[in-house]
């Protein structure tokens, strides 16, 4: 029966061209644009993992809970004995400290009195230890991101070029963080700037500032002390590991987290922070309501060509029923049909949405021109992302779209009478 | 006819009640006279109690009028030699290790001053009150054994920290054995006590003074405990100028 369909198929192309052109059109679509979003989301968690949030992050429970306004009078202490612990019994992480603060950059003139005043968000992070992740983190090495220099010492910084270009700063010039200490003293603490940096992200590029964590130390009075440890997996990969970080960070929170000490470490994984799991939520919600969509035009597209392929097929579907074929039987094979269709429908469109996919998975699209930065510190080239789901999602509105259209479609043959056929026959 | 017999009778009781409670204009003007003078220098002890720590800072301040003030911090060693100087509305810090002068304006003016319950703004309020507020007296009470007038004080001007004061003035002394300061929407914001007096050159004045944020719920609170103090003294008016700062 099936191999008779397929012959039927084959020798009258035009009762399956025009619904296996729409499937696979749709269907390349479709593949294509999951690869892209799930591309963009693999970008904005390797962003924000880096930047923000790491795999893991510890910090104290007091801090934890008012982590929006960086409560560095609340940061963690003695901090490299609680590094060589971690790196102990967690030795497949990397781990490293860092240090947020708020604060004023203060600009001196000729007679050191202030020229410009600006505020900054401060970042102290690992810069000097050889190896350090964050050179990778902030994509330090790509000269497009940095200009001047790596600071060597750590009162050397580097300031957001949008900042420096405004308050007419430049390379070697000498810039006071005028701040509050871990204990809540003014602190006014000399650097001097040695790189530019543009980040691409406005609310860091406005006024931002990244200096070595042991000279923010110093400037904030925190010997071996951070407000925040960050934790990455080797591989950078967070994606398919979501039931492993939950289980890891609910042993370690068992083990070290105590809710009558505020000062207790408490760890949070990556999608306990930034209201990631909602949006991680919603990303599914976004693929999901896609995928009905896409369904919803394809069955209305498929419906109609249905019909007008029963208009066409008329006579044949009338003299099958006059020969004695039944009405479900009738249906049936036209559903099988239509199931043929859409696999071979879905199997191209999926075919081509992967290799136009793994192209832009391999090359990406540079949309820096799109930007008013000329250099872009992430995201300035948009890659898809080709996963597991990518292989079979495309199959789902295929199949689906193709049945039931021609479903509704076949609800005419149920409606004709035998009694009428030989008339319409003209037999 | 019952109405108006109540009406009087309210009335007379309100009348009774009012008729023996001074002016608070005029206790607010006895107060300013006994807190302020035309110079003053002090050694005092800021101590700082948080849930994690307590710290220590000792300065040396020097007082003309209402307007000028410089102070220089002596301990902790982290601390040393930092100066300030209040000219007016105009507040200037000295880092010596950076050897920079820095204007503290807008939003750092209300920032705590080390870590404390007090603002910079708190250290730049005028200190005669008399002439920032209206004052009425609103109830007499005992605190810390002492008999107290209760002053409720309404800003006159709209350039001011707290718009709204509540006062327990010393009935004898005239000193604020209390005081609490509040936001314009009538949320409390701090609360300072004296905890303890001292008697110098004829007058009671202040010796420990306690200050809450009461916003801070990581603040245990703030004392200031003045260890040394002379009033009307020959202070050189360069010490009120910025090169001062640096010296």
């Amino acid at each position: 029966m099936f191999k008779f369909l397929l012959k039927g198929l084959f020798r009258d192309p035009s009762r399956s061209r025009f619904p296996v052109i729409i499937v696979a059109v749709g269907i390349f679509l479709f593949v294509f644009l999951q690869a892209f979003m799930m591309g963009a989301i693999q970008d904005m968690i390797n962003i924000t993992a880096k930047m923000e949030s790491g795999h893991f992050k510890i910090m104290t429970r007091a801090y934890e809970e008012l982590s929006s306004v960086i409560p560095n009078d609340l940061a963690m202490m003695n901090v490299d004995e609680m590094l060589e612990e971690l790196r102990e019994e967690y030795p497949d992480l990397i781990w490293t400290p860092r240090i947020r603060f708020g604060g004023l950059i203060d600009i001196p003139d000729e007679n050191d009195e202030t020229r410009v005043q600006a505020p900054v968000t401060g970042l102290g992070l690992d810069l000097l230890s050889p190896g350090s992740i964050e050179l990778d983190n902030f994509n330090f090495s790509d000269p497009s991101v940095l200009k001047g220099r790596m600071p060597k010492e750590s009162n050397e910084i580097l300031l957001s070029a949008q900042f420096a270009e405004q308050a007419g700063v430049q390379i070697g010039d000498q810039a006071t963080l005028v701040g509050s200490t871990m204990y809540g003293s003014m602190t006014i603490h000399n650097f001097k700037v040695c790189g530019l940096v543009e980040f691409g992200i406005s609310a860091m590029d406005k006024g931002a500032l990244i200096v070595d964590i042991e000279g923010a130390r110093q400037a904030l009075d925190m010997e071996n002390c951070a407000g925040e440890i960050l934790g990455f997996y080797e591989d950078m990969n967070y994606s398919d590991r979501n039931e492993e970080t939950e289980q890891m960070r609910d042993a370690f929170n068992e083990k070290y987290s105590d809710v009558n000490d505020e000062f207790s470490p408490i760890i949070l994984n990556f999608m306990d922070q930034n209201g990631m799991r909602s949006l991680m939520q919603t990303m599914d919600v976004a693929i999901y309501g896609m995928l009905f969509l896409f369904m919803l035009v394809m069955f209305i597209v498929l419906w109609n060509s249905g019909l007008l392929n029963g208009i066409r097929r008329y006579s044949e579907v009338g003299l099958r029923l006059a020969i004695g074929e039944e009405k479900n039987h009738l249906i049936r094979t036209m559903l099988l049909e239509s199931l043929v269709i859409g696999f071979v429908g879905s199997l191209i469109g999926t075919l081509f949405g992967l290799a136009i996919s793994w192209y832009f998975q391999v090359y990406g699209i540079d949309v820096s021109y799109a930007l008013d930065s000329s250099s872009i510190m992430f995201a300035n080239v948009f890659r898809a992302k080709i996963t597991g789901q990518t292989l079979y999602i495309g199959f789902i509105p295929g199949l689906l779209a193709t049945f039931l259209g021609t479903l509704m479609a076949s609800r005419g043959i149920r409606k004709r009478q035998t009694a009428q056929l030989f008339k319409e026959l003209e037999v | 006819m019952n109405f108006k017999r109540i009406t009087i009778l309210i009335l007379s009781m309100i009348f009774i009640a009012f008729a023996d409670f001074p002016q608070g204009d005029v206790l607010i003007k006895k107060m300013d006279e006994v807190m302020t003078s035309n110079t003053q220098k002090m050694t005092s002890k800021m101590i700082i109690n948080t849930n994690r720590n307590s710290r220590t800072i000792i300065t040396r301040s020097y007082t003309q009028g209402q307007d000028s003030t410089f102070t220089e911090y002596l301990a902790p060693p982290r601390e040393e030699g930092i100066k300030m100087l209040k000219l007016g509305d105009h507040l200037w810090t000295y880092d010596p290790d950076a050897d920079r002068t820095i204007s503290i304006s807008g939003h750092m003016l209300r920032q705590s001053v080390n870590g404390s319950d007090l603002s910079y703004e708190d250290m730049m309020s005028d200190e005669k009150v008399n002439e920032d507020y209206t004052a009425t007296v609103i109830a007499q009470e005992v605190i810390f054994e002492r008999e107290c007038w209760v002053l409720e004080l309404n800003a006159i001007t709209s350039n001011i920290a707290y718009p709204k004061r509540k006062l327990w003035i010393d009935k004898e002394r005239y000193l604020p054995l209390r005081a609490e300061y509040f936001a314009k929407s009538g949320k409390l914001l701090k609360r300072m006590e004296i905890r303890d007096l001292m008697f110098i050159d004829g007058r009671w004045y202040p010796k420990e003074m306690h200050y809450k944020d009461v916003l801070n719920k990581k603040s245990l609170g703030t004392s200031i405990i003045i260890e040394k103090i002379e009033f009307d003294i020959i202070i050189p008016n360069y010490m009120f100028t910025k090169a001062a700062l640096k010296r």
